[in-house]
């Protein structure tokens, strides 16, 4: 073999065959994305999935069409169609209260109804995803540098308290009323953020263990502080503060409708964390500490300040949340004011796949699937733990993609990483 | 040289094996192309590739921690399928890997015995230390291997160590010893002693396949020699064929052992290191008490065995590890508590000796790894933004200029070769005026075109001046590349020596013997 004949063998790498690619029509390209399993495809799958499960349960749950079942052999059809009704009731509901109730859209065009009928899942979709995005964009921001912050529910908590006080304890004028609560409940955040992030620089404390004892801490901290002289309102014997200001509310849109300025701040924070994420110097060090913390202290980046700021982000975020809740939907302090918006928020990041669009997306499904269940738990009778049952299998089917992958036979692809990434965390 | 089966030792059984037409995919990467291979009876098969060409894959196949896409194994003439090593040593075959898989807390017997563990009273009954024990001396003695039952592993040596695994395979009375790059962590004493440990194995009728890219050693023990590039078998020559014919075999085309370079002219100190101690991870002193000086426009070499101090050294020179005591100049400036990013600044260029942990980030683009450690500089950006327009343009020319083959700059680093990723840190950390320039190991695990690239460009750079601190195990490497030759041994300069040394000199530096112990000695 001649030196020329033996480097063209070595060193050129064969091309790839356009041809192929080209030749393969649109549709069978199409369906090819399909099935190669990607991201995208095995999310859509796993609400799938969940909702066939979820259709069982509703089906197991029902007595009346149980009873059907005794006489299956016999005679089929009642135990079908008993099914078919009920599973498909429950899920219209499911769709009605959520997105678009068709008699609220009749009645309005035929002028019977008002817009604010028509516009009221929606409302409510985007009233319960609004704090889920900052709660999700702050786990998510959070995993990219390497960090699993569990520890959303206390700084969202916090961020509350803040923001709440804020709210009801400072006289200002309207605009900058609102502005100061909302950085008020960023900073509790931030703050609730630094502590966790501190101890993990300076000391090594592992942060889930940290960030666990802190929501415990916030927690008991706001059930205390309800019930203090200046807090609690004073009409009430039971544990509620006083009500924020108006001026420090977050102004809804239209009278009967609750959605407010709070999903609108959501949009705007994702798409800054977007560009924080992809743009910024700070950005670039997360994704470096995150993927790689030794080539990124190797080249000069600080680990322990990178882990430092990213938990004092990450913690303003889930405060903002808090603070959005408060100032948005709640108006006052209460023992359950947060709900469950940190925990929520760690499967609401999972599905968004730690990225911020996609935290965006996964906490509006979040949402339709909390409001559709107010409708279907008031008007089937099906209770709303059907919806943190379908929730929690969303979030299965997701961290297990292997097992979406075997039973719609997708092509092995990346599939295999997706979920193996939130696993790890520990 | 092929033995019969009728020369082995009383009580042996020989084992035959072949390899048919053994396929590994991994996705678009066909790691192993229809490989044939025999190993006869009591032979010492080399497998002779450079790193990336399939060598270990193969041999995972074998040893079960893979499976095969295609192709067939055939021990003694019949197939055999191997799930899991389970399954390989049951069959008789064996794997000391580059990487010990030693519990380092645990004697040397128990490490023998784990995972076959004796035990009295059924599968959870106690554990019979005394008949491990003496299953261990007896393997040892019977194989003339010598080993401590009771040292525990940590104590021991690496040669030492590499011995207990070549132990702990034998216990399990395999006939099919493979090692996987046994070599890279000895010293040439230990590497001597391990061939005459390899030959005496294979007069006993023990087979062994040998992998490992070092075309002497192979020539020193091999019956016959396999060679791999990229993932397919391109002959089997006899251990006579000529070194360099081996290599161009080897690389497919002919390449320069030699690195070509002219005499250095050195000018001002430019690194002064004096009295410098460091500790290791464990706070085990090791930096004991180093000077040195690399001056402007010569390449310093440190040789040594890894695990002399070299790694921990050069880490305190870059502000990754804290010094205990001593003084590190650049120039006129004291380096030590410096940031690592403030010395980057100062015009210190690092090329870390572990590349997929220090040196990349393997998730990140070519871009981005170009710009590891300037993203927030200009023209690529600054304390706040990036610049993303910047970086391409940066990324697309050094591509160019440094030959790193990739589909595009915007592709992982994780789907580039070692090579190719070592020629993204090398063009990282050599595209700005330098006044040090630090490689350790920059040459591990890359193949041999790139080595001679690599090689080039570390004297281009001392060429215009710069000083240069290489750190190599490998003696060719620091030979090749030094002007001035310092050996490292339990964290001391022993000796700074010329490159025209002979190699045997140093190679007993490097084992801590000078010449005036070894005097006394004899």
């Amino acid at each position: 073999m001649t030196t020329d004949d033996a480097v063209k063998a070595t060193e050129a790498p064969p091309p790839p065959d356009r041809r192929t690619t080209e030749s393969r029509s649109f549709l069978r390209h199409f369906l090819y994305l399909i099935w190669s399993a990607n991201t995208v495809v095995v999310t859509v799958l796993s609400v799938v999935l969940a909702m066939i499960i979820g259709a069982i349960l509703i089906i197991v749950s029902d007595a009346d069409v149980l009873a059907t079942f005794a006489y299956f052999t016999a005679r089929p059809s009642d135990a079908l169609t008993g099914s078919w009704d009920v599973v498909s009731a429950a899920y219209a509901d499911l769709f009605k209260g959520s997105i678009a109730d068709p008699e609220a859209v009749t009645a309005w065009l035929n002028g019977t109804g008002t817009w604010q009928a028509v516009f009221t899942p929606i409302s409510e979709t985007l009233t319960y995803a609004a704090p889920l995005v900052f709660t999700g964009l702050s786990v998510a921001l959070a995993f990219r540098g390497g960090l699993f912050n569990i520890g959303g529910q206390g700084q969202a908590v916090i961020g509350c308290i803040t923001a709440a006080v804020a709210g009801f304890a400072l006289p200002l004028p309207v605009v900058i009323h609102v502005l100061v609560a909302l950085l008020a409940g960023l900073v509790g955040g931030a703050l609730w953020g630094f502590i966790p992030g501190i101890l993990k620089a300076r000391t090594g404390a592992h942060e889930v263990i940290t960030t666990i004892m802190l929501n415990y801490t916030a927690g008991l901290f706001l059930t205390w502080l309800i019930l203090q002289n200046g807090v609690q309102d004073p009409n009430r014997t039971d544990a509620i503060s006083k009500t924020v200001d108006s001026s420090a509310q977050l102004a809804s849109f239209g009278g009967a409708l609750r959605v407010n300025l709070g999903i609108v701040l959501a949009v705007l924070v994702t798409a800054a964390i977007a560009w924080l994420l992809s743009r910024s110097a700070f950005g670039f060090e997360v994704r470096a500490v995150g993927a790689n913390p030794a080539a990124a202290k190797t080249a000069g980046i600080s680990v322990a300040k990178t882990y430092t700021l990213l938990m004092v982000v990450a913690g303003a975020l889930a405060g903002l949340g808090g603070a959005t809740q408060v100032l948005g939907t709640a108006h006052a302090l209460t023992p359950a004011v947060a709900g469950n918006i940190g925990f929520d928020g760690l499967l609401v990041a999972l599905l968004g796949r730690n990225r911020p669009w996609g935290t965006l997306l996964a906490a509006i499904l979040f949402g339709a699937l909390r409001a559709g269940g107010n409708r279907m738990q008031s008007f089937s009778g099906i209770s709303l733990e059907l919806v943190t049952v379908l929730q929690a299998l969303i979030v299965i089917f997701i961290a297990a993609p292997a097992l979406v992958k075997t039973i719609f036979h997708l092509r092995a692809a990346r599939a295999a990483r997706l979920g193996a990434s939130m696993a790890k965390g520990w | 040289m092929l033995k019969l089966p009728g020369d082995c030792a009383e009580g042996e059984i020989p084992l035959r094996l072949e390899l048919r037409g053994i396929t590994k995919r991994f996705g678009d990467l066909v790691a192993n192309d229809h490989i044939d291979l025999t190993v006869e009876p009591g032979e010492v098969h080399a497998l002779l590739g450079e790193n990336g060409a399939g060598k270990s894959t193969l041999m995972n196949q074998l040893y079960g921690l893979l499976q095969p896409d295609e192709g067939t194994i055939l021990v003694d003439g019949e197939t055999r399928i191997f799930r899991s090593p389970r399954d390989a040593i049951a069959a008789g075959i064996g794997m000391v890997h580059q990487h010990f898989m030693l519990v380092p807390v645990f004697t040397v017997a128990e490490n023998i015995a784990l995972g076959a563990e004796e035990t009295r009273g059924g599968p959870l009954g106690w554990l019979d230390r005394r008949r491990n024990r003496r299953d261990v001396l007896e393997t040892s003695q019977r194989y003339g291997l010598p080993v401590d039952p009771d040292a525990l592993v940590e104590n021991l040596p690496v040669g030492a160590q590499q011995r207990v695994e070549i132990v702990k395979a034998l216990t399990r009375e395999v006939d099919l010893l493979i090692l996987d790059e046994p070599t890279a962590v000895l010293t040439p004493q230990e590497t001597e002693e391990l061939l005459t440990v390899m030959r005496a194995l294979s007069d006993t009728g023990k087979s062994i396949v040998f992998i490992t890219h070092k075309l002497k050693e192979v020539k020193a023990v091999a019956d016959r020699i396999t060679v791999i590039r990229r993932g397919r078998t391109v002959g089997t020559a006899s251990p006579d064929t000529p070194e360099h014919e081996l290599a161009a075999l080897m690389v497919g085309r002919d390449v320069s052992l030699e690195v070509d370079k002219g005499p250095a002219d050195p000018g001002r100190q430019v690194l002064k290191i004096s009295g410098l101690i460091v500790d290791d991870d464990r706070g085990v002193r090791a930096v004991d008490g180093v000077n040195l000086v690399v001056r402007a426009g010569e390449v310093l070499g440190i040789a040594g065995v890894q695990g002399n101090g070299q790694t921990e050294l050069v880490e305190a020179v870059m502000g990754l590890r804290p010094a205990r005591a001593g003084t590190i100049h650049l120039d006129n400036e004291n380096l030590v508590g410096m940031s690592t990013k403030r010395i980057l600044r100062s015009g210190v260029g690092y090329i870390p000796e572990d590349r997929s942990l220090d040196g990349v980030v393997r998730e990140f683009s070519v871009a981005e790894n170009l710009v590891l450690d300037t993203y927030d500089r200009p023209p690529y950006g600054n304390a706040f933004r990036l610049n993303p327009g910047a970086i391409a343009s940066s990324a697309r020319d050094r591509v160019e200029q440094f030959d790193i083959r990739t589909s595009s700059p915007d592709s992982a680093v994780s789907t580039l070769s070692g090579g190719n990723q070592q020629k993204v840190v090398v063009a990282r950390e050599m595209s700005r005026p330098l006044r040090l320039f630090i490689a350790a190991q920059p040459t591990r695990g890359v193949d041999v075109g790139s080595i001679e690239f690599i090689h080039s460009r570390i004297v281009q750079e001392r060429d215009v001046g710069t000083a240069v601190l290489v750190v190599s195990s490998e003696l060719d490497e620091v030979v090749g590349l030094a002007d001035r030759i310092a050996v490292m041994y339990r964290g001391r300069i022993l000796a700074i020596v010329s490159p025209d040394t002979p190699r045997e000199e140093i190679g007993l530096l490097m084992a801590g013997i000078t010449a005036r112990e070894e005097e006394s000695e004899q």
